[in-house]
């Protein structure tokens, strides 16, 4: 059921650009994975290669390998929205429909595919979902409103529920809970806990409390030097990564004596 | 380390003063036009004038330099506003003033069909033709339009094809209406012989005209949904033609609606074309693949050319339907873009 990524030796490029350098690890099923590193180290570039959603940006590509589940990712034969089906993602910016109600937004991925549903099927989904994404209390009174005319982190949240809405094998996001008040991003925790039992899930985040509270792995990832491409510094259980890190820059990171 | 208060006040001049100073501007400027007997529009001129000095130095002496500029340049703006109204002011006026008088049932519901010297006549028949004409025009183009520009948009990229199309696209937006016209005529006639004239003629030669217009608004419109949006859609599975059908064209579609009635706007008055190929009846044919079918600007410009007082007191009727008929377009379009905005706020 659930879905290991192993990822060797990826380079992924914007263009010309080479963003992020030879990365190796492999993603654990039915575990939960960190990646930290300083802001424009590639995390979300990344993130972004694992369900094939770097190559949207015209120009971008990627070399080397990723399999999923046996599967080689960016096999020719590989059609990316039978991927990004088995793999969501909450975006790091907060992206609703415009054109939708809560409970539109929360619905998309069927909506979108015209895949039909029973009413009461449709509201059991839309409420387990915005329950397991903390915003149901806040917007049960008001699901026909329109999605965008909810407060930042509310919106965040709207995008997590609509996210595992589709139930994806795999879910990847990027630093879900920048914009949440601690109430919220300790009920994202207490989801992304429960999810772990049945999916893989991979979060970037730049709260060190929260990598160590949530993952099991944790990757780093560091720029050389600045304007050189990111890569993969360490790579490790979280537990070892917090106490006793292989890298000395790793542990520089974590304890805040960098930059 | 002790500092200056912060100073965050500063005189204002009362809500009332540039009324103050426009009035004082118009009694100033009324002495030379009283004395000189000029007409009101140089009075008005000389007051404007006399207004944009007056407004910013008195708001130099008491506010400040930026507060100065500011009543300039929104002085200035308000001018070029003037400006830019007054024509299309004046213009209504005189096609109201002229034209209303000979709007009534029978006008607007008989033909010219046998109508003969003085009788009143009506315009029925060209507001058929007016109507079918350019909606099937609309029918070939909006279609065609949009398409092309989900191309460029979606598919087309930087590619020498998408270029190419947009260069073309440029180039058809300057083509003049009578080569359209011509075109649609030498058309027909190929296909259907040399005498053959059919509603369907000016319908294709207003939807050459249409089609650029209809291109690049839809252009616009659909590179101003974030590409935030599309993401999302991608990320739950949704395959690429659904998106663009899901997302980006509901998205848009506020901006879409307008960009085509603009179009139809540009074209629902278009003489020469229409003369060329649909020809001129005096009565109503509502078959657009069959005989020549008169619109509103052939039946307006033929009645002028007749140069009798009731073909004027016809041709300025006609007019004020048209632009009647653009009017109420425009609101339709609006109510539309209105229903269809994306939805904000809560
Ligand atoms: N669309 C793009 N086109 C070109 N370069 C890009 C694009 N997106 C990101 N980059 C570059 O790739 C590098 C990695 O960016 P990325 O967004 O992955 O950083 P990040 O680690 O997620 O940072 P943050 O913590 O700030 O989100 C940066 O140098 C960035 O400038
Ligand atoms: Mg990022």
């Amino acid at each position: 059921m659930a879905k290991s990524i192993d990822v060797s030796d990826l380079h992924i490029y914007y263009g010309d650009f080479l963003a992020v350098e030879g990365v190796n690890l492999t993603v654990k099923s039915r575990s939960v994975t960190a990646f930290i590193g300083p802001s424009g180290c590639g995390k979300s570039t990344m993130l972004r290669s694992l369900n094939r959603m770097h190559e949207v940006i015209p120009g971008a590509r990627v070399e080397g390998k990723i399999v999923v589940d046996g599967q080689s990712l960016y096999d020719p034969s590989v059609d990316p929205v039978a991927v990004r089906r088995q793999i969501g993602m909450v975006f790091q910016r907060p992206n609703p429909f415009p054109t939708m109600s809560i409970y539109d937004n929360v619905l998309a991925g069927s909506r979108l595919n015209a895949r039909r549903l029973k009413r009461s099927e449709a509201d059991a989904i839309v409420e387990s979902s915005l329950r397991r994404a903390n915003l149901w209390s806040e917007v049960k009174d008001r699901l026909g409103r329109p999605g965008m005319g909810l407060s930042g982190g509310q919106q965040q949240r709207l995008c997590i529920a609509r996210a595992i809405a589709v139930e994806p094998e795999v879910l990847l996001m990027d630093e879900p809970c920048s914009a949440l008040d601690p109430i919220s991003t300790s009920a994202i925790e207490d989801l992304i806990h429960e999810l772990k039992t049945e999916y893989t899930i991979v979060i970037v985040t730049h709260n060190m409390q929260q990598a160590a509270r949530v993952s099991d792995d944790t990757a780093f990832f560091n720029l050389k030097a600045a304007g050189q491409p990111g890569r993969l510094v360490e790579f490790n259980p979280t537990r070892k990564m917090f106490s006793t890190p292989d890298e000395p820059s790793t542990e520089a990171y974590i304890s805040g004596r960098f930059g | 380390m002790t500092s200056a208060p912060m100073v965050l006040s500063q005189a204002r001049l009362p809500r009332w003063a540039p009324a103050l100073v426009a009035v004082v501007s118009l009694a100033l400027a009324g002495l030379p036009a009283l004395l000189s007997g000029w007409g009101p529009v140089r009075w008005v001129f000389a007051a404007v004038a006399v207004f944009l000095v007056a407004m910013p130095l008195w708001s130099r002496l008491v506010e400040g330099r930026r507060a100065a500029v500011d009543r300039l340049v929104t002085g200035l703006i308000h001018t070029a506003f003037g400006l830019a109204v007054t024509p299309l002011v004046w213009l209504l006026y005189v096609v109201v003033r002229s034209g209303a008088p000979a709007i009534n049932g029978e006008f607007l519901s008989v033909s010219m069909l046998n109508v003969i010297g003085a009788e009143q006549g009506g315009i029925f028949h060209a507001l058929i033709g007016t109507l079918l004409i350019t909606l099937a025009a609309a029918v070939i183009s909006v279609p065609i339009g949009i398409l092309t520009a989900v191309y460029l948009v979606e598919y087309g990229g930087r590619s020498r094809i998408a270029r190419t199309i947009t260069f073309l696209v440029d180039v058809m937006t300057g083509i003049p209406s009578i080569v359209a016209g011509l075109f649609a005529l030498a058309l027909l006639m190929l296909l259907f012989g040399p005498a053959f004239r059919a509603g369907i003629g000016g319908s294709i030669a207003l939807s050459l005209l249409m089609i650029p217009t209809v291109v690049r608004s839809s252009e616009e419109m659909m590179r101003l949904v974030p590409d935030d949006l599309r993401e999302a859609s991608y990320a739950l599975g949704v395959p690429k033609w659904r998106t663009i059908t899901r997302v980006v064209l509901p998205t848009s579609l506020a901006g879409l609606v307008t960009g085509v009635v603009l179009a139809i706007s540009r074209v629902i008055g278009e003489t020469a074309p229409l003369l060329v190929v649909a020809g001129a009846t005096d009565g109503v044919n509502t078959n657009l693949f069959d005989g020549r079918m008169t619109t509103l600007p052939v039946f307006i410009y033929s009645q002028y050319a007749s140069s009798t007082p009731v073909g004027y007191q016809r041709a300025w009727g006609g007019a004020l339907v048209l632009i009647a008929l653009v009017m109420v377009l425009n609101l339709v379009a609006r109510v539309i873009g209105r229903i269809f905005a994306p939805a904000r706020g809560r």
